[in-house]
């Protein structure tokens, strides 16, 4: 058994208007933890299946400092990402570029990263059993109500989708406007064209790759204001990020938001209306269709 | 069917090796029985993924899938049918449901093979617990007076089956288009090989014997519910193990299986936390280490010893 999902949806049972706003809450909270795993695979080409453990680490810091030292989640965010940037920095640096640089194929590639990233997954949440032990945690902090269309909605949860809008629209100017975004969006397309316009693949990858960590361990600061976590809740983050972005079209930002609104709609919208404990195969129901229906994702090219 | 030689020598000596096994149950204690059947099962399970997996490079997840739904077989089935029917039912379904996945996701990249056939066990396992809520039943008593050496011994019959099965494929039409499929997949496209249908039809094997697998071992458990059927733990564990011993012979999962089952049971007997990590470790060192398992080590030994020799003479 996966450990339980813990993201709860249970509260929608009201009006339709409430079911959407709770979705697109929920969908914002999804986009925080997909965006960081977009850019690591559709821009670094690294499938990291140890994407939810970095957001486990991020919660857990953000849990550390608040109930040790009275540190707003807010405040421990902006230690938890330059510690983040240089650990995915040097995973990248260390352990995925000599798979890169042996790799004879795409395929080979993708095996070889699907097996380290599975490792580093099993290994990290190892290491929290050890030292932190198997206990859930969650600390109370901006649990106050605001009101929004005559209904009540907790205000850390409309803190972390501000969050994410302000994320999402920061790294997406900076991938559209900036000299560095650019040469990323071009190893995204084409690595080996990149290289030859003068972009320094490996490097713009290693940057891609410890960004994208980044969002994941700042995310997982945010949404540990109001979520129930434990040391393997990781692997459920995971596949709902690998869902989201190959449902927006890997490699595409904007896919990757809308991807991740659709799915807390959607998942709102089971739980209200046919069992809350159906969410997570739900999520998977609508992978499945894009398996099949449009293997490029919504906004994907064809390939 | 024509062999030569080697190949009769080879077979002979697998057939002793069985019965040699076989004899387990009446030499070993309790306890060296029970780790038996553990070897038995992980060998049927890794040796049929790596059947599926060696030559293609897909890295199937769904292992506990399956055999959650043979488990779920023999738990439903065993008041109302005789008992070796349902196995046959179990590999059925195992089948059909592995051809039903396959379709839908293998003419993708492996990438999203992965994340469907992780995600398989979670949503089977989803779905079973909301139709018991609606049902109203809770878990599944399976009482038969079936032993620890019955099921061994089906296991170990089981797994002759799963190589020969493995063999006769590597002989087959089939197994000349997954090695050249597994060399380069546009090249086999090119030349005319229907390259998803292989592969669908390859995957319904460890489909199958996932399912005849867990079939067997319902038994065991006496009480069935949907936490204790389907633990994706194995699926990680067989690949593991598939891995470590190397998919390059059909004989090289059982090179993973036996001394990985050993080290599994030291672990969790004195460090039962741990097993995570032992899992992670293993996962890093096959990629680094021992990148076509020990079957690749073997090969590379001989080669360079027999290169050695060459060289002095």
């Amino acid at each position: 058994m996966l450990p339980p999902d813990p993201i709860p949806t249970e509260r929608a049972d009201g009006t339709t208007m409430d079911i959407i706003i709770t979705g697109l809450v929920l969908g914002g909270t999804y986009a925080l933890i997909a965006m960081g795993l977009n850019l690591q695979y559709g821009m670094a080409r690294i499938m990291n299946l140890a994407n939810g453990e970095i957001l486990v680490v991020g919660a857990f810091a953000a849990f550390w400092f608040y109930t040790a030292a009275q540190v707003s989640p807010l405040l421990t965010m902006f230690l938890v990402a330059p510690l983040a940037f240089v650990l995915n920095w040097l995973v990248y640096r260390i352990m995925l570029l000599p798979l890169v640089r042996r790799a004879k194929s795409a395929g080979q590639l993708e095996v070889d990263s699907i097996l380290v990233t599975f490792g580093l997954s099993f290994v990290a949440v190892g290491l929290m059993l050890a030292l932190f032990g198997g206990d859930y945690f969650s600390y109370s902090y901006l649990a106050r109500p605001v009101r929004i269309a005559g209904e009540t909605y907790g205000l850390n949860r409309m803190v972390a989708f501000a969050g994410a809008v302000v994320i999402g629209a920061v790294l997406y100017l900076w991938l559209e406007r900036s000299r560095a975004g650019r040469a990323i969006r071009a190893i995204a397309v084409d690595p080996k064209s990149a290289r030859l316009v003068g972009i320094n693949v490996p490097k713009m990858s290693a940057l891609a790759f410890a960004l994208g960590g980044t969002i994941t361990a700042v995310g997982g600061a945010l949404i540990s204001t109001y979520l129930t976590l434990d040391a393997s809740s990781g692997v459920i983050f995971t596949l709902k990020a690998l869902v989201i972005v190959i449902m927006g079209g890997v490699g595409d930002l904007r896919g990757t938001i809308v991807a991740a609104l659709l799915l807390g709609l959607l998942e709102t919208f089971v739980a209200a209306y046919i069992d809350p404990g159906l969410t997570l195969a739900a999520a998977y129901l609508l992978f499945v269709l894009i398996l099949l229906f449009r293997p490029q994702g919504l906004f994907g090219r064809k390939a | 069917m024509r062999m030569d030689r080697a190949e009769i020598t080879k077979l002979v000596w697998a057939v002793i090796a069985i019965a040699v096994a076989a004899t387990l149950p009446w030499v070993a204690s309790s306890y060296y029985l029970t780790i038996g059947v553990t070897i038995a099962m992980f060998t049927v399970l890794a040796t049929s993924w790596a059947i599926f997996s060696g030559p293609t490079h897909y890295i199937s997840l769904a292992t506990a899938a399956f055999y959650g739904v043979g488990t779920y077989t023999t738990g439903i089935l065993i008041e109302v049918m005789p008992y070796w029917s349902i196995l046959i039912i179990a590999g059925l379904i195992g089948a059909v449901g592995a051809a039903l996945v396959g379709l839908a996701t293998l003419r993708l990249s492996g990438v999203y093979f992965v994340i469907f056939t992780l995600g398989l066990a979670e949503f089977v396992r989803q779905v079973l617990t909301w139709v018991q809520n609606l049902t109203g039943q809770k878990g599944i008593y399976v009482l038969t007076s079936i032993t620890e050496a019955d099921i061994y011994w089906q296991l170990l019959a089981l797994a002759a089956l799963v190589w020969l099965a493995g063999w006769l494929i590597g002989r087959s039409r089939l197994g000349f288009a997954l090695r050249i499929i597994g060399d380069d997949e546009e090249v086999a496209r090119h030349s005319g090989i229907n390259t998803a249908l292989a592969k669908v039809m390859l995957f319904m094997l460890p489909g199958a014997a996932a399912a005849i697998t867990g079939a067997i071992l319902a038994p065991r458990f006496v009480y069935i519910e949907p936490a204790i059927a389907f633990s994706p733990m194995l699926s990680f564990q067989v690949v593991i193990m598939a891995l470590l011993g190397g998919t390059g012979r059909l004989w090289g999962p059982l090179v993973g299986v036996i001394p990985f089952t050993f080290l599994w049971e030291a672990i969790s007997s004195s460090f039962p936390n741990q097993t995570t990590l032992m899992l992670g470790i293993g996962f890093l060192l096959i990629v680094y280490l021992l990148p076509r398992g020990f079957v690749g080590l073997i090969h590379d030994i001989r080669h360079r010893s027999a290169g050695g020799k060459l060289a002095e003479a």
